[in-house]
């Protein structure tokens, strides 16, 4: 989860006057990156030591994966459309009306496992494209847009639902239930493909690495200290070595839901980093009409981009109906508010133009270790809540605080 | 009337602000009863001397002392100035549009309420008799919104009479109304004087304040030039215009020999309307061209349509378009987007760096391809090699002043960012350049490289459109002028025989059949 291949645009210039940043400068516009990595190690860490150990035991790192893939791949989504500077309340609902009708396209008209997935992600886009008509073509807010779908969705996912659809395709379930398959056998009691995925993860991101600081080179422009280059990649290496490591003896190995994560990961990097499309979505966040005078059609972009998420949301819908291996009429409920708080933890700013996909996973890996490590001290949910919303708070109570000292200097 | 009692006074006020003397010394002596009108051109220290009389700036950030009868006054803040019967009218009107005339009059309630509660009747009663003053015949409940912008005005004015005002400063009172509405404006200020009423009139409209005025102080660069008193003789718009200008051209402009070609970018009969206001047109049968190798300067005051034409013509960026053709090399063409105009070779530098031509957010290198990203793109994917070669290619061209491409463009000086923005358009290679106030709030060395800069584009072939509201600038840099006012190209002048009382006389007046006026009074 940390490899960070370089596709990632240059973030967080607020903070760049800070002479904290000065003093690393070798560690670019990531800063605040870093940071909330740094944050995630650390709860952690405490969570492990809390737990006497078994937040980390193989299994509970695969179902912590598990468990917490709705949120990354809503997230995703989710801050995109933030970095847009809008909002979405309304994926919660979409997943599960969703959900329903996957369930009903397999359970009543036999529809194949994977035309079900495909059906499911259609009706994301055609979803997105509905609230992205209204939020772009007709310019009413995207917060008003979204609450409106939050009304209709769940009430469509009540109305073909009502309470349960049985889904019995095991090859659908499987799709959370399983692993990668381990047809390279094991070593010892390590799962070998889920290791050579990680050596091959480890051998990409030095490659990636080094390949551009040549290129930096090459233009005769700055690179970072050698000191801080190695120890970056050394992280970077050891982080991916350990979630290999632990992952590798679990019972199944590397789950689906890992692999899908991490390929939307990688993809959505790339697209927020070196396609236009991505930068657009920085621009108009940024400063819309800046941006519509600099020829972004900034009409299209909102329309895509909340395509984009229906589509995501289309996928949640499969996520969560294959977990639990039925469709509920409550199913997603509450999940807009875990993907938009994701976002924000992950350092996104409220009035747009800054966020990056990285920091919403890892946003969304925090709230997924404090859910998993108290629940495994035993404490009881209610308080769960609190402790979230009172990390949501402080993350960007720190993020404010920090960007203004930096502002001030 | 001009020789009643003082009853204010600023003397030598000076008003610094970071790097800039806005005011110098300046004095104005304003008599009870009069019509006292301030006149200079664009950034001349008027509206910060209104904000220094009116508490804007408040008492201690100035030098100087202000008397108000005879009393020295130091004002903290608005409210202090309102309460000593000052009260000032601003260009953008500060009423609450779904609110209805009674509620806008008495918005701050304490002239109609006893212990917080307001009494709505009396509120009503008040109204009305105030509507009368100011000789408006309308229903007190009607919503601001439903009234025109010329009836706004006055309601304006009748807010302000509410409070007692002693004295009434307007700030371009007329410069949003049509004529009658704007003669209509002056006939209630006229009888408002009649009944005793001290009023400050902002204009840019000499022939009003030659109509209007008792008196007349002319700011320059933040310096008092003269008072002149109507009553003493004659006051001609061109007295006016001469302590305007006065100023002499210096060696402020690099050399430039032009190189002008033909003609490749012609504008016909382009009119425009303003995106809120129905009916009121920003451009008005507008026709225009620029040569190859040619600077072609727009002049015009603040609000004469000059931005309004330049972002209509690029892609259709402002109002609504209703009529007229684009020629580009003698072909019409369509330009109904700024992706278009960008495809067509026009580029667009807006003159609000911050609002309209940067994301505060982004790097150097990120504006500078922002514009033309497409040129450094292979199937939607960005060259992230050839975004840091382009970027510091022009950092390196166009001497823009950072540790390097990856700084944020939010911590550049003024002149560092207008050449960001310069460069962002530079790369998309267009052919024609816009450049709208594209040496505003940057310092004079600066400046000087900008010219430089221009002049260097229309070397390379392109055509040039400066906009700007300083006409030795224009008559500086440009080899062309056309002036603008109100939305009309009202001239077109060479700039090697063009002197800035021409310009200015054309830029004020559509009625430049009579330009001398002469009043007595």
């Amino acid at each position: 989860m940390s490899t960070d291949l370089n596709l990632v645009p240059t973030g967080g210039p607020l903070t760049k006057n800070s002479s904290w940043r000065e003093r690393f400068g070798g560690l670019g516009g990531n800063a605040r990156q870093y940071g909330i990595f740094a944050a995630l190690v650390v709860i952690i860490l405490l969570f492990q030591g809390m737990t006497g150990g078994r937040l980390l035991y193989p299994d509970n790192v695969a179902a912590l994966i598990n468990q917490n893939a709705y949120v990354m791949v809503l997230a995703i989504g989710m801050v995109m459309v933030i970095i847009a500077g809008h909002i979405d309340l309304s994926v919660g609902s979409v997943v599960a009306t969703i959900g329903g009708v996957t369930a009903i396209s397999i359970h009543d008209w036999g529809l194949s496992w994977w035309l079900a997935v495909l059906l499911a992600l259609v009706l994301g886009a055609v979803v997105g494209a509905w609230q992205g008509f209204w939020i772009a073509y007709v310019g009413i807010p995207a917060f008003i847009v979204t609450l409106a779908g939050m009304l209709i969705f769940r009430g469509l996912a009540l109305a073909i639902v009502s309470q349960s659809i049985p889904v019995l395709d095991p090859t659908f379930n499987g799709i959370m239930a399983n692993s990668l398959p381990n047809f390279l056998g094991r070593l010892g009691d390590a799962d070998i493909l889920t290791l050579v995925i990680g050596a091959l993860l480890i051998l990409t991101t030095i490659w990636a690495q080094m390949r551009s600081r040549s290129a930096l080179r090459d233009h005769n422009l700055a690179v970072e200290a050698v000191g801080v280059f190695v120890a970056k990649i050394v992280l970077a290496a050891l982080g991916i070595g350990v979630v290999t490591w632990l992952l590798s003896r679990s019972t199944g190995g590397t789950p689906i839901a890992l692999a899908i994560c991490a390929v939307l990961i990688v993809a959505y990097t790339f697209i927020m980093g070196r396609t236009v499309f991505g930068r657009h979505i920085y621009a108009i966040g940024g400063n819309r009409q800046a941006a519509r005078l600099s020829g972004v059609s900034t009409r299209s972009v909102d329309f895509w981009i909340f395509v984009n998420i229906g589509v995501l949301a289309g996928l949640t819908g499969v996520i969560v109906t294959s977990r639990l291996g039925t469709a509920l009429a409550a199913a997603g409920n509450g999940f807009e508010l875990d993907a938009i708080a994701a976002c924000f933890i992950g350092g996104a700013a409220v009035t747009g133009g800054i966020g990056r996909i990285s920091g919403a996973i890892v946003g969304a890996l925090i709230m997924g270790v404090l859910n998993q490590g108290l629940s495994i001290m035993g404490v009881d949910p209610s308080w769960t809540q609190v402790i979230k919303g009172l990390v949501l708070l402080l993350a960007v109570a720190y993020d404010l605080v920090s960007k203004r000292r930096a502002g001030t200097q | 009337m001009s020789d009643g009692p003082v009853i204010l006074e600023m003397k030598s006020i000076t008003k610094e602000f970071p790097g800039v003397r806005a005011l110098d010394d300046v004095t104005m002596t304003v008599r009870r009863g009069e019509i006292h009108a301030i006149c200079g051109e664009n950034g001349a220290g008027k509206s910060t001397l209104m904000k220094v009389l009116s508490g804007v700036h408040p008492h201690g950030t100035y030098e100087g002392t202000i008397l108000l009868d005879g009393q020295d006054v130091h004002f903290a803040n608005i409210r202090a100035s309102e309460h000593a019967g000052i009260a000032i009218i601003h260009q953008e009107l500060a009423l609450i549009p779904e609110l209805s005339v009674t509620e806008n009059l008495f918005i701050g309630g304490n002239e109609v309420a006893t212990r917080g509660v307001i009494d709505w009747v009396e509120a009503r009663r008040r109204a009305i008799e105030l509507l009368a003053r100011v000789g408006l015949e309308i229903d007190p409940d009607t919503a601001i919104k439903n009234l025109g912008v010329g009836q706004q005005q006055l309601v304006e004015i009748a807010k302000a009479l509410a409070k007692d005002v002693k004295l009434l400063i307007l700030d371009e009172p007329t410069s949003a109304l049509n004529e009658d509405d704007a003669d209509n404006l002056l006939d209630i200020l006229r009888s408002l004087r009649s009944k005793g009423l001290t009023s400050i009139l902002i204009s840019h409209k000499l022939n009003e304040i030659a109509a209007i005025a008792d008196a007349i102080t002319i700011i320059r660069d933040g310096k008092t030039v003269e008072t002149l008193s109507v009553a003493d003789g004659t006051v001609t718009e061109d007295r006016m215009i001469r302590g305007m200008v006065g100023r002499t051209l210096e060696s402020r402009f690099p050399h430039h020999t032009p190189h002008i070609g033909e003609p490749f970018f012609e504008v016909r009969d382009w009119v425009v309307e303003h995106p809120q206001i129905p009916g009121r047109l920003v451009a008005k049968h507008s026709s225009f061209y620029v040569r190859q190798g040619e600077i072609v300067g727009f002049a015009g005051l603040m609000g004469a349509g000059r931005t309004e034409l330049a972002r209509s013509i690029f892609g259709r960026s402002y109002g609504t378009w209703l009529g007229g053709e684009i020629l580009i090399d003698g072909q019409p063409v369509s330009i109904p987007s700024v992706p278009a105009a960008i495809a067509h070779g026009i580029a667009y530098v807006p003159e609000d760096r911050k609002t309209l031509g940067l994301n505060l957010l982004d790097s150097i290198k990120d504006t500078i391809v922002s514009a033309g990203i497409a040129r450094i793109c292979r199937r939607g994917v960005i060259d992230l090699e050839a975004e840091d070669a382009a970027a510091e290619r022009y950092r390196t061209a166009m001497r823009i002043k950072a540790a390097s491409i990856d700084v944020g463009v939010s911590t550049l000086s003024g002149g560092n960012q207008q050449k960001v923005v310069l460069s962002k358009w530079m790369f998309t290679e267009p052919r024609l350049a816009i450049l709208d106030e594209p040496t505003r709030g940057i310092d004079v060395g600066a400046k000087y490289e900008i010219y430089g800069l221009i002049n260097e584009l229309a070397d390379q072939g392109k055509g040039v459109i400066m906009i700007s509201s300083e006409l030795p600038e224009l008559l500086g840099v440009c080899d062309r002028i056309y002036t603008v006012f109100e939305g009309q190209i009202t001239g077109e002048a060479d700039a090697r025989t063009a002197t800035q009382e021409s310009l200015m006389r054309q830029m004020t007046d559509t009625a430049t059949a009579n330009p001398t006026t002469t009043v007595t009074r």
